[in-house]
């Protein structure tokens, strides 16, 4: 089983740590798989993304062209990448920032206005920690049972103190009933 | 096997070199190689190292001149327009038989060009690395882990050869992270009693130097060091080889594109269509006889290179244009799609009749 998936936003939404966090997960499982950012100067401020593939078998190209899992934190990106999401495949939406819907028929569309719950909840940041925890719950693209561990990998020893965030985050997204 | 990490491409290579004992990194930032210098410029201060941000990409070339002269083992990285800066320092560590390893983490040109991924530095690398009679053994891994295996290789082979080592990269594998184990096992050195290092009147000096105005005395330097290169020739050429036991139709694509033509080859296979992939990992070396072999039973060949059409040029060689050689490629830093070498083997598999 080969999983591709393609998290696009802004610039500072925390993209590559989302992509870094299932890529650590796949890691701990003992999976292949392959984290790809965009790179240079798209990355400030301007659109970036990244492709996570977590695999069975070794990953031959690492560059998600055709998304099983599109996570979309902005309009340029689901108009961007929408198109290219593999038939059958779903689209998550932070429903806080892309007003409109999924226009194709053949994927499965998920919207949670994942910006909008983080200042609510004073998660300020964290709206990928919660579009992630909204994902496993549907896809199960990783156990949730696994979330701490990896978590507890990812979060580095300088921000130890954003472990409890993150987490609760994750739970957030992975409860939310839309 | 020891525990996998994950780290970047880049990263991975930066440690592996310090694992080869390589203590002097002397570099310039340019993306999309930079984290090689950022991971040096955090780590040698911690193990007695240097690392040496130059004021540029010429002064760090001669600064591993310097190094390598007094026999330690010197790197230095950068991105293909810094690389071209080197070809200087390249041609003079050839003329001064001095080994090194030095990393091009290939971005799009010509020119400043752009950032993204490219493999447009394959004649730089395997032709013209600067002036003069000389070559450097090129390495062109494809995957993290190998970014790190070829730097260990890289400085066995530089000493081994008195010759430089080039690890041809591209930016996938540079800012790509995949798992990767650190335990490289025992790692050779060399003895190395040219070095211009003091003995305190213990022998005569060692001089190390290109300039010989002596054309017959150069001349003979040249039909050494190529006497030298001939064993290199002969000895290290290598390749991977993917279900070309049947092919009908052989990619020959290196580094992240040969990644992108796997896809591609399984998208032929589940068509029906006998596919397969030779992949350098020597492109200096070229392996010719791998390749040369595959053309008494595949019928064409598809060159896959981020390039205008490049490496082609040494596919038709390898096999004396005895076969099609078609060319799948994309330019200025972008990558070929698995679709678009799919139908470029459909293409193929029409061509080269019977023998």
């Amino acid at each position: 089983m080969t999983t591709r998936i393609l998290i696009a936003g802004f610039g500072g939404q925390g993209i590559l740590f989302a992509g870094k966090f299932l890529a650590y997960e796949g890691l701990l499982e003992g999976r292949e798989l392959s984290w790809l950012p965009s790179y240079g100067p798209e990355m400030r401020g301007g659109t970036a993304n990244c492709s996570v593939i977590l695999s069975d078998e070794p990953v031959g190209s690492p560059i998600v062209t055709n998304p099983d899992v599109l996570i979309a934190l902005n309009l340029p990106s689901l108009d961007k990448f929408e198109g290219d999401v593999a038939q059958g495949g779903e689209v998550f939406v932070d429903s806080s920032l892309i007003e409109r819907k999924v226009a194709r028929a053949d994927v499965k569309a998920h919207y949670i206005p994942a910006t909008k719950l983080a200042s609510d909840e004073g998660l300020s940041g964290l709206a990928n920690m919660i579009m992630l925890g909204f994902v496993i719950k549907h896809t199960g693209v990783i156990p949730y049972e696994n979330v701490e561990r990896a978590m507890a990998k990812v979060v580095s020893e300088r921000h130890k103190d954003l472990l409890d965030a993150n987490l609760r985050a994750v739970a957030l997204g992975y409860g939310y009933e839309g | 096997m020891s525990e996998k990490v994950l780290m970047k491409g880049n990263e991975a290579l930066a440690e592996a070199a310090i694992a080869a004992g390589c203590r002097h990194y002397l570099g310039y930032p340019i993306t999309p190689q930079t984290e090689v210098a950022a991971y040096m410029a955090k780590r040698m201060p911690k193990i007695g190292g240097t690392f040496l941000q130059a004021e540029s990409e010429i002064a760090a070339i001669n600064m591993v001149i310097g190094v390598s002269s007094a026999g330690k083992r010197a790197m230095t990285s950068s991105s293909s327009p810094g690389i071209a800066l080197k070809s200087e320092g390249l041609s003079y560590l050839a003329g001064c038989d001095l080994p090194a390893l030095v990393v091009n983490v290939q971005r799009g040109g010509p020119g400043l060009g752009g950032i993204q991924p490219s493999q447009s530095d394959y004649f730089l690398a395997t032709r013209a690395g600067g002036h003069g009679d000389f070559h450097m053994i090129v390495l062109a891994p494809a995957t993290v882990q190998e970014m790190a295996d070829f730097a260990i290789k890289g400085f066995e082979l530089a000493d081994k050869y008195r010759m430089v080592t080039m690890i041809l990269a591209d930016g996938v594998l540079g800012q790509m992270m995949e798992p990767v184990s650190l335990d490289f096992g025992e790692i050779k050195q060399f003895d190395k009693p040219w070095a211009a290092v003091g003995t305190n009147g213990g022998r005569r000096h060692n001089i190390v130097n290109s300039l010989c105005l002596e054309p017959t005395q150069l001349e003979q330097w040249n039909i050494d060091r190529y006497k030298r290169y001939e064993q290199v020739m002969a000895n290290e050429q290598r390749a991977e080889e993917y279900m070309t036991d049947d092919a009908d139709v052989i990619c020959v694509a290196y580094g992240a594109t040969a990644r992108v033509t796997k896809n591609a080859i399984a998208m032929a296979r589940a068509k029906g269509i006998k596919a397969g992939l030779i992949r350098p990992i020597t492109l200096w070396p070229f392996p010719k006889k791998i390749v040369g072999a595959a053309a008494k039973k595949a019928k064409a060949f598809v060159s896959v290179e981020m390039s205008m059409g490049q490496m082609i040029e040494d596919v038709e060689l390898s096999i004396r244009c005895s076969r099609p050689v078609l060319l799948c490629n994309r330019s200025g830093g972008m990558i070929p799609t698995p679709e678009e070498v799919l139908a470029k083997i459909e293409e193929a598999s029409k061509m080269g009749g019977a023998d």
